[in-house]
């Protein structure tokens, strides 16, 4: 912790019911002492305690991987996480899904005026929480405030780096025909989660989002077969848009087993009551996989080894065709194409 | 069209003509208003917050015995 | 899931594949009209269409109230968000129809004007409650599936003494449409669209019965069967179908027997009659003019009536040039006859309410089977992949 700050700031926030407003976004006493108690208490390493505008590290060379993210989650608590711990998790396994082992994160904060405190500070312990867990701290940031009405509470952008091991090369467009596709586990719950607690569409479930850092489980599966050619996280779209994603950059086709697609019985049941497909709801703490045929045995053992993993399931393979399509063997016994989503998937009474 | 869905129902509030329906262990409120003598333990059938119609459980058997025998019939025919 | 998964089991379908296939005559072509958008999605959905024999073909019918919705209606309803300032509540599938203009109530909501997506009209009563100070309107759409909830949050309006809530009311009738089908010149003289036999739908006839069913099977001399929402549901109706033609029968039958029954429900009839009445005529997009085809709300109730209380006008709007959806939704056209389809008209884009609607012929041609024709089945090769 900042050792300046009793002498800088004479009395603490009032976080049970004080609330953000113009002055703790200007660059004065106000914003330091947000910074202070609310940030750098929780997320609380070495290098964040410098104090300085940027973080300073080592490299010990090789290849870097770099992503980023907004999070703009509406509602900002729902079961099973938060946007904190979403954007945590979410920037993790961005740079994880190219093989690398993840190093460091930033976190920039748009403040809504008139946030709660005591809600920014659930969010911030929630994020110190997940990174923590994970290993990968939070290294520097930014913060800002805008009007009201300008944001929804609170936008969360985060930026990981980290570092790919040597001989290590999975990129969207290594996906050849044969290749065995694999999921990690269920796939909807984070959608369907979001949706229970969002107005006018309550209803009691004990589905929670399944938000999670992956780098753990691509570690294991990295090192049992080096050779994986594609790994992505079927976030916004679902199941269905990710794999069309993949099937395009990599020019191929995809046969799916719709009976080999793990789906909890409360989520299917959730997708029934509002009309919806749950090959399109997201998911933020599942992965795809795509890999040899003959790594595939191997690679689902390792999965289904790691809690992570425990559902994981060959889902389908890869084949030759020149547009792209998925097609699926429905549970029923025909066949349909599974296609992008469009726009957003909205709740339907026809 | 008419998206409905078969649920059990599980909770009952007759003044408010309100009940608690269950599709696996997903529940939602729905409105009882179009049915008349509703117990716990039946099933309807939902469609956009509305209880519509109850599902007979013997007509359902009935009818899964038809999908079973659809074959059976063909085969005993010389 | 009870009574949901049992209708969808992989082997009762292979059984049914297989009897369907033993009954039809080999030289025969059946054309079946489902009428219902939700058996369009289903059999798109599941694949039904691989489990039939060639010569038994899907007639996709009209049956998405979504789609037959003029676009003056759609045109209302913005006009009433935008230059009435009221709190808009809709079902999801309207949110992205196109209306005049390229407009849609998705595109209005993204620039300010309040509109709120709602799973049914509790809901909608609700927000009412909530906002004593602004007016609240409900959009309500749908078949006699989806009448009866409308008539019951209007006379819970009334009995709340609810100052600030309306309904406009676009209720369309199933029996209107059918007939409007079979009598239009294509089916009934000139036979370029050939209809062997319907499906009926299965909640709007767990609503008004089977009974308004028997004088289309008379006068038309064509079989009916109720058919479930289910795929099972949906191939048992097709078998006895089948059998009826092979028979030179026309009866109405019900496979949907665990909902549907001959009277239907009556006391939801009861209260439909209470709060709405006939329209003398209504536009129906594809259709044209059908007359006693729609609701309107009753006098008693007026003040609940949202063209009443703003005045709504008469919209006359046209199709995009060179949309087919009128005719695709009476089975004249396929998706894929239409020049827009695939090319400016996407899901991404849609041109008309066929490809918006999530059930609407194009929309499902376009997800489910697009290519189905230019495909052929590829080798099952994951039953290796997964041993």
């Amino acid at each position: 912790m900042n050792p300046n700050t009793n002498r800088r700031f004479p009395t603490r926030l009032d976080i049970r019911k004080g609330s953000v407003d113009m002055t703790h976004g200007s660059g004065g006493r106000a914003m330091a002492q947000l910074i202070d108690e609310i940030f750098v208490k929780h997320f609380n390493n070495e290098l964040l305690c410098q104090g300085n505008d940027q973080a300073a590290f080592e490299v010990s060379g090789g290849r870097m991987v770099m992503s980023t993210d907004g999070h703009v989650i509406s509602p900002l608590f729902f079961p099973g996480g938060d946007i904190g711990s979403l954007s945590v998790h979410g920037t993790i396994n961005d740079v994880a899904m190219s093989g690398a082992i993840p190093l460091y994160l930033s976190a920039g904060f748009i403040l809504e005026e008139g946030f709660p405190l005591a809600d920014l500070e659930k969010i911030v312990i929630s994020m110190a929480q997940a990174a923590s867990d994970a290993g990968v701290p939070v290294i520097t940031g930014d913060t800002k405030v805008v009007d009201k009405g300008s944001a929804d509470g609170v936008f969360i952008t985060t930026t990981g780096i980290g570092r790919i091991p040597d001989g290590v090369n999975i990129s969207g467009e290594l996906a050849r025909p044969g290749d065995a596709i694999l999921v990690s586990g269920s796939i909807g719950d984070h959608g369907i989660a979001i949706m229970s607690s969002r107005e006018n569409l309550e209803f009691e479930t004990t589905i929670e989002s399944d938000s999670a850092a992956l780098h753990g489980l691509i570690a294991d599966m990295v090192s049992a077969v080096p050779a994986i050619h594609c790994l992505r996280d079927p976030t916004r779209g679902g199941l269905a848009t990710t794999l069309n994603e993949l099937a395009q950059q990599s020019q191929v086709g995809m046969n799916l087993k719709e009976s080999s697609i793990p789906v909890k019985p409360a989520v299917s049941a959730a997708c029934e009551l509002l009309g919806l497909d749950p090959l399109y709801v997201a998911n933020e703490g599942k992965l795809i996989c795509i890999c040899a045929q003959q790594d595939a045995q191997r690679l689902l053992q390792v999965m289904q080894a790691h809690p992570l993993g425990q559902q994981a399931a060959i889902i389908g393979e890869v084949i030759q065709n020149e547009h792209g399509f998925i097609q699926m063997e429905t549970s029923f016994g025909g066949s349909r194409i599974v296609d992008w989503l469009t726009g957003e998937q909205l709740p339907r009474i026809c | 069209m008419c998206l409905a869905l078969p649920a059990k129902i599980v909770a009952i509030d007759h003044a408010l003509a309100m009940a608690t329906a269950a599709v696996g262990e997903v529940k939602k409120d729905i409105s009882i208003a179009l049915l008349e003598d509703v117990q716990v333990g039946d099933f309807v059938l939902i469609h956009v917050g509305y209880a519509l119609n109850k599902i007979s459980p013997q007509e359902a058997e009935k009818t899964l015995q038809l999908f079973a025998e659809a074959g059976l019939t063909q085969e005993l025919q010389p | 899931m009870k009574y949901v998964e049992e209708f969808r089991d992989h082997d009762l379908a292979q059984n049914l594949s297989r009897s369907i296939a033993r009954e039809v005559e080999p030289a025969r072509q059946y054309n079946l009209m489902e009428f219902c958008g939700g058996h369009t999605h289903a059999i798109f959905r599941y694949g039904v269409q691989d489990l039939m024999p060639a010569n038994v073909k899907f007639v996709h019918g009209p049956g998405c109230p979504v789609c037959v919705l003029p676009i003056g209606r759609i045109d209302n309803a913005i006009q009433l968000a935008q230059q009435h300032d009221v709190i808009l509540c809709t079902y999801g599938d309207l949110m992205r129809v196109p209306a005049s203009g390229r407009k849609s109530l998705l595109k209005i909501k993204a620039k300010g004007a309040d509109i709120r997506m709602v799973y049914s009209t509790q809901d909608a009563l609700k927000i009412a409650r909530d906002n004593p100070q602004r007016e609240v309107v409900f959009f309500a759409i749908g078949f006699e599936t989806t009448t009866p909830p409308t008539a019951v949050a209007i006379q819970q309006a009334q009995r709340e003494g609810l100052k600030n809530f309306s309904v406009f009311c676009n209720h369309v009738l199933t029996p209107a449409a059918i007939q409007n089908i079979l009598e239009s010149p294509e089916v009934r003289e000139l036979g370029s669209v050939l209809i062997d036999g319907f499906f009926g739908p299965s909640h709007v006839s767990s609503i008004i019965g089977s009974q308004p069913y028997e004088f289309f099977a008379e006068e038309f001399q064509k079989p009916v069967v109720i058919a479930g929402f289910e795929p099972l549901d949906v191939m048992q109706s097709a078998l006895m179908l089948i059998r009826q033609i092979n028979q030179n029968r026309h009866e109405v039958e019900n496979e949907y027997t665990r909902v549907v029954t001959r009277e239907g429900n009556l006391k939801a009839q009861q209260l439909v009659s209470e709060v709405l009445e006939l329209r003398r005529s209504f536009e129906w997009r594809g259709l044209g003019l059908v007359p006693y085809s729609a609701l309107k709300i009753k006098q008693s109730y007026a003040q609940f009536d949202a063209e009443k209380r703003f005045n709504v006008p008469d919209i006359q709007a046209s199709d995009v040039k060179g949309c087919e959806c009128p005719r695709i939704l009476r089975g004249l056209k396929k998706p894929t006859d239409c020049k827009l389809f695939g090319t400016v008209c996407t899901p991404e884009n849609p041109m008309g309410s066929c490809m918006v609607s999530s059930e609407g012929a194009c929309a499902a041609y376009w997800s489910y089977g697009r290519f189905r024709q230019t495909e052929q089945q590829p080798e099952p090769s994951i039953q290796e992949a997964v041993l």
